[in-house]
């Protein structure tokens, strides 16, 4: 089974953000609403709405899975976006948190 | 250093005032981000992967200790504290607002500094050798005419919508410290028969995806047809480059298909229906006055050697150290360069807090004219220092944590932000950086390795000037996870050479050993006083590979 979730960056701020229940916009990815396998239209409808009320910009599809750390973005790429620069701890939405910080060569 | 006139002053406040408008039309919904876009983008503005990220000109480097203050004071209130000085001169903030970027250009604008020409398919800022002015080897300085360049670029209105961004570089030495070779064109001030000074145009080098060295496409262009020439050169790319694939749109590809015989007929062509039928010479008085923005500080009569340094030096051994890695020869007896590192051992090159931007502004205006440079290997510059105050430069710069001697060394690695901060890259380049850096901290060893460029790229579109490195590091996706390919024998100099692949790509955890098994081949191979890439010229990939790749 495949699991995906709408993210966008935020117009005012450019903050990484996930398409939550009820259309609201979140930055937790666990707090984002997942969409099964292919039933992804209805999402991206919701984003669109959120493109023309000016809330997000280009949002898109991305691929998740659930671990026993919570939800985690396949990608790498996707996995900077949820936390911040892997070379920078004290900045973007890891800022503040503790946690274990992997080696920083290593695929995260 | 050159100030704005009146029509700078207005043209970019009015630009400021309109990119205002624009961001107020977008948050109001009157434009759709398709075509807020590229109007951003024209005002320096990319959307990153956290973030709007601004990226600041600083037109061919040069910067006053003012405009740094300023530059600090941005940092500070319209970002997190912190800028990343990059390969092309500039300087970026990773964080802005949107809604606060045309305060921030206001800022700027008001100490004469925009965002213009950082972005789009226009001529880009000129870039130039950060020892422009002050260079001991200079044929000419270089500032005067990238200064007539910038002016005659600026919202060029034939060159605005060109088929792919273009680069010009330019330097007055034979010692080429602005990568000339490998940019669209490549201006290289020599001296002809008759010893009066010219230009060597470089045309079709880039890196990229498609690297390639650029070509002489004129031995010596007399000063006055500088921009008539450039109009020949850009207008036959404008007509002829190719719009219909991205990835084939630089005009090294245009002369590379063309053939450069016959690419060069064509801009000759160019160049003489131009000059017959609209002459643009560079008028004698206007080439005076942009000359007179750049006349030398008011030195003092200095003897060129200074007791009170030597006595440092043989007295203090981290001073000399420092000194042996950071300060460059000047023109101007009793002077010297300072090339201030912004690598700090395990840190991030090119990144500088705002603290560290006030003090090196601090220190330009106590030593060194109030001026600054920024070099394209993301290291400042302070140009203009005597050399009895080196040794105060350096506990100034100790004290700010700015006084890492690594200049030119294995640890002074040029790396873009890779998959930290950048869309499009495909792996990491910091912690690459960082791990090397930490790898080689031992001072002695750096120094008995002796000059080794280390330059790391997180995508194929090489920021990070990887194909030109003596050592390149290129990031790559394999299915998920960052690999790396590893280049030998780049060289972004005169005797400019695009590094040999040395073979499969190594996987993060595996690149900082593939580097240390290269420096150890370098050290069991080279001769005396041989730099690593004469060594590698020499002995060529075969023992490299043969080490790397002997365990696999």
């Amino acid at each position: 089974m495949t699991c995906s979730v709408v993210t966008a960056n935020r117009l005012d701020d450019g903050a990484v953000v996930y398409l939550a229940p009820e259309g609201r916009w979140t930055g937790c990815l666990d707090a984002a609403l997942v969409a099964r396998d292919d039933a992804t239209e209805p999402l991206m409808a919701m984003a669109e709405r959120a493109v023309a009320d000016r809330l997000v910009v280009t949002p898109y599809l991305i691929a998740v899975e659930d671990g026993p750390k919570g939800r985690l973005a396949s990608h790498i790429k996707e996995r900077i976006r949820a936390t911040g620069p892997t070379v920078r701890l004290d900045l973007g939405k890891q800022a503040g948190q503790t946690g274990s910080t992997e080696a920083r060569y290593v695929s995260l | 250093m050159y100030r704005y006139d009146e029509f700078d002053h207005t043209l970019v406040a009015e630009r400021v005032t309109q990119f205002r408008d624009q961001v107020r039309r977008r948050v109001a919904g009157e434009l759709t981000e398709d075509e807020f876009k590229p109007l951003r983008l024209m005002n320096g503005l990319y959307l990153q992967l956290h973030a709007y990220m601004l990226r600041v000109a600083v037109p061919y480097g040069v910067l006053s200790a003012h405009q740094m203050r300023r530059l600090a004071h941005i940092a500070r209130v319209y970002d997190k504290g912190y800028g990343h000085f990059t390969t092309r001169q500039n300087i970026q903030y990773n964080w802005p607002r949107l809604e606060e970027v045309p305060d921030l250009l206001e800022e700027l604008a008001e100490v004469e500094m925009h965002a213009i020409q950082t972005s789009g398919n226009c001529i880009r800022n000129v870039t130039a050798d950060q020892f422009a002015g002050v260079a001991a080897d200079e044929i000419d300085d270089p500032r005067v005419y990238a200064e007539i360049i910038r002016q005659w670029s600026t919202l060029h209105p034939e060159f605005s919508f060109l088929p792919r961004k273009f680069k010009i570089a330019i330097t007055g030495a034979p010692n080429d410290r602005a990568a000339v070779k490998v940019h669209d064109i490549g201006l290289r001030m020599v001296r002809n028969e008759a010893d009066e000074p010219g230009f060597e145009v470089i045309v079709g080098g880039g890196q990229g995806r498609t690297p390639m060295i650029g070509h002489v496409v004129r031995g010596f262009l007399p000063v006055p047809d500088l921009l008539t020439y450039l109009d020949a050169v850009l207008r036959v790319y404008n007509q002829l480059g190719r719009r219909d694939n991205l990835c084939k749109a630089r005009i090294k590809i245009l002369v590379h298909e063309t053939g450069v015989d016959e690419f060069t007929r064509l801009v000759e062509e160019e160049f003489a229906a131009m000059s017959r039928e609209s002459p643009q010479v560079l008028p004698g008085g206007e080439l005076a006055r942009i000359r007179a923005y750049f006349q030398p500080p008011a030195y003092r009569d200095l003897r060129e050697a200074a007791p009170t340094l030597d006595l440092a030096l043989a007295t203090d051994r981290a001073f000399a150290q420092w000194h042996a890695a950071s300060v460059s020869a000047h023109k101007q007896p009793g002077y010297a360069i300072v090339t201030i590192s912004l690598k700090p051992i395990g840190g991030i090159p090119g990144d500088a807090s705002a603290e560290e931007m006030e003090a090196v502004a601090d220190l330009a205006e106590r030593f060194s004219f109030s001026e600054i440079r920024v070099t394209h290997e993301q290291n400042l510059v302070l140009p203009d220092v005597a050399k009895e105050n080196l040794h105060a430069v350096w506990q100034g710069l100790k004290a700010a944590g700015l006084a890492t001697p690594n200049v030119g060394l294995v640890t002074d690695i040029i790396a873009c932000p890779g998959l930290d901060y950048c869309n499009l890259a495909n792996a990491r380049s910091i912690p690459i950086a960082q791990e090397i850096s930490e790898r080689f901290a031992d001072l002695d060893r750096q120094h008995d390795i002796g000059e080794l460029k280390v330059k790391i790229s997180g995508c194929i579109n090489a920021c990070g000037h990887h194909h030109v490195g003596h050592i390149g590091i290129l990031g790559v996706d394999k299915k998920g996870i960052e690999h790396y390919q590893i280049t030998l024998g780049g060289d972004a100099t005169e005797t400019a050479a695009l590094g040999d692949i040395v073979g499969p790509a190594f996987s993060g955890e595996k690149v900082t050993d593939a580097v240390d098994t290269i420096v150890a081949v370098y050290l069991e191979q080279r001769r005396d006083g041989e730099r690593f890439l004469e060594t590698y010229r020499r002995v060529g990939l075969a023992p490299f590979k043969e080490k790397l790749y002997a365990s696999r």
